[in-house]
């Protein structure tokens, strides 16, 4: 891949396109080690990783409020060192925590957001308005954003990030401690914005539902190195078959269930009450399974089909799982805390 | 200034008056400490007036410029502690996305200190005024106090700027809260220079601004219009608002890596 002709390329010009993406932090570890990733016009890219796998240091550079060590970026086809206050304003970013200030109202935030951008003042007036109906905030524009949920003020925080009408979207974590009624209205809200008005969304996520969910593509960050990419139904294709696991009513007819179940594929560990195969045949064969365990006269308590997650992809990339990960990364990412985030190595 | 810069700057004030003016906390100590140290220092310090060269028999004239200097010390605490708020919850990465000035950002967040140097000169004046203190200026003299208070409060502001931008943090900015006021007190805060009998403290005193701005606040309140001392007040406020500003510009250029 080559960055001068990826401005001629789709993901040029609305579009994002790393290579050899590096961030080195004084006396710690690289926290982005070399990250290729080419995002396309209109396109919900998911950056998966636990904590301090080094997904919002990699927004903060593509965003360009920390610059790299190495390598280079363009973002709507603007060089992300050379060309800043480009990038800039052809970006809308949401960043970690909502950057909120508790003494303002709704209105007075969207005010100040979009008179920053040069709007003029009807302008100003009209998108903050149309901004706060689109997240449901109209009702409470007049109030202190200090007295918001943390649901409201995420999506105060995606309505300035979209001020000026932004091309492209960085959005970093940004459902991480809300409730899940209000984890989907904004997965509605990301996923209408990329759809209907073709903004291109980089999103960031510890969730692998999240990912799942919305993303039409997915890198799997760990340790500054993307491990996996592709679509989540791709990815997941990649690892494996899907498990059945099939409880009998009597437990004394356990060998004979694994008997059956072993004709359809591997035995699989962890159905402690029956038997468990990774199905050769994939999902197709589950009716095969059933149509055999009633021939063979044995009665099941339950059947269960588990398809391969995202976390599974984790697990086969990385060797742990994403939720043990997070554990494993803390210790690292209080180092780099002490380090100061802005100072570069 | 540029039309956009203009808007930047008047949307940026607008936020730091709204900031001061809800945030009562902030306001009210920063008008009744001084207060209340004049009303202590005014009672309890009374007999110094005899002593031969000072220059009132009015000790609560002469402890009211301090009131302003005191003023202009939360100045510092408040401007630096916001300015560090916005960069410790990201707000300031958010303005560092838009097409902000650094110019623009600082000269907005003074605004909060101008009005609340403002309020408290205006605060601390009249009450001094009612309570009888001198005013040998006059209603000239009276204008001429609350331009220098707030020049004082502002400038002061550009160093709890600076301090946010250099740490990132609300609580190192009030950390500087006790420094400030030994610099006070190694001043001329008590007596005037020619009465300070010990050595050391009088050159420390000597080459310490703020004796001076102490000095401009007490000739409009003591002696009248003494046009040296009240440039060299209003000097030193603009000297110290420039070196601030300049640091603070410096600081945020550090802060914000933005490419």
């Amino acid at each position: 891949m080559n960055a001068e002709n990826s401005t001629k390329g789709t993901a040029g010009t609305d579009g994002i396109e790393a290579i050899g993406l590096v961030r080195e932090f004084k006396k710690g570890p690289r926290a982005v080690d070399g990250i290729d990733l080419r995002v396309e016009p209109g396109e919900i890219y998911g950056f998966l990783g636990p904590n301090g796998a080094g997904k919002s240091t990699t927004v903060l550079m593509l965003t360009t409020l920390l610059p790299p060590t190495a390598g280079t970026a363009r973002v709507a086809g603007f060089d992300i060192v050379k060309e800043g206050p480009r990038v800039r304003s052809a970006i809308g970013a949401a960043l970690q925590e909502a950057a909120l200030d508790p003494l303002l109202t709704g209105t007075e935030h969207m005010r100040l957001q979009t008179s920053l951008h040069g709007l003029g003042k009807a302008e100003r007036e009209r998108r903050g308005g149309e901004l706060l109906e689109r997240v449901g905030l109209t009702r409470a524009a007049d109030r202190k954003v200090g007295g918001y949920s943390g649901g409201m003020k995420r999506r105060l925080d995606l309505a300035l990030a979209l001020a000026h009408e932004p091309r492209i979207l960085f959005l970093d974590e940004p459902t991480t401690g809300l409730d899940i009624q209000s984890r989907t209205a904004l997965w509605e809200e990301v996923a209408r914005l990329a759809a209907e008005d073709g903004v291109t969304v980089f999103l960031t996520t510890q969730y692998l539902e999240e990912a799942d969910v919305l993303a039409d593509r997915v890198g799997i960050i760990d340790h500054g190195n993307i491990v996996a990419e592709g679509t989540p139904t791709e990815l997941k294709a990649e690892i494996g078959r899907p498990t059945v696991e099939a409880v009998p009513c009597n437990p004394e007819e356990r060998e004979h269930t694994a008997a059956v179940l072993a004709r359809f594929g591997e035995p699989a560990d962890g159905a402690a009450k029956g038997a468990a195969v990774l199905l050769s045949g994939g999902d197709a064969g589950l009716a095969e399974v059933v149509r055999a365990l009633d021939s063979e006269g044995i009665k099941i308590e339950t059947l269960q089909l588990h398809a391969p997650s995202l976390d599974d992809v984790f697990l086969a990339k990385t060797g742990r799982s994403l939720e043990g990960a997070e554990e494993a990364v803390e210790e690292t990412e209080d180092e780099r805390a002490e380090v100061g985030a802005a100072e570069p190595a | 200034m540029t039309h956009e810069l203009g808007t930047q700057v008047g949307q940026l004030a607008r936020r730091s008056v709204i900031r001061t003016l809800r945030q009562p906390a902030q306001i009210v100590p920063s008008l009744i400490f001084p207060l209340f140290l004049l009303a202590v220092n005014s009672g309890g310090l009374k007999s110094v007036t005899n002593l031969p060269g000072f220059p009132t028999d009015s000790y609560l004239t002469f402890a009211l410029a301090i009131t302003f200097m005191q003023g202009a010390l939360f100045s510092v605490i408040n401007s630096g502690t916001d300015l560090a708020r916005d960069i410790e919850t990201g707000f300031l990465n958010r303005m560092a996305l838009t097409p902000l000035r650094g110019s623009a950002l600082l000269s907005g967040l003074l605004a909060g200190s101008l009005l609340l140097g403002l309020m408290q000169a205006l605060a601390y004046l009249i009450i001094g005024l009612a309570f009888g203190a001198e005013l040998v200026a006059g209603v000239g003299g009276f204008f001429v106090i609350i331009a220098l208070s707030v020049s004082v409060t502002v400038a002061f502001g550009t160093i709890g700027m600076f301090a946010a931008l250099r740490t990132g943090s609300g609580e190192a900015v009030q950390g500087l809260f006790p420094v400030f006021f030994v610099f006070l007190f190694l001043s001329s805060m008590a007596l005037p220079l020619n009465l300070i009998q010990t050595d050391w403290f009088h050159t420390v005193a000597s080459i310490n601004p703020v004796s001076y701005l102490l000095q401009a606040f007490r000739s409009l309140l003591i002696e009248g219009w003494e046009p040296s001392k009240i440039a060299l007040g209003f000097g030193i406020a603009l000297g110290i608002g420039t070196l601030g500003m300049l640091a603070a510009s410096s600081a945020l250029k550090s802060r914000l890596v933005r490419t």
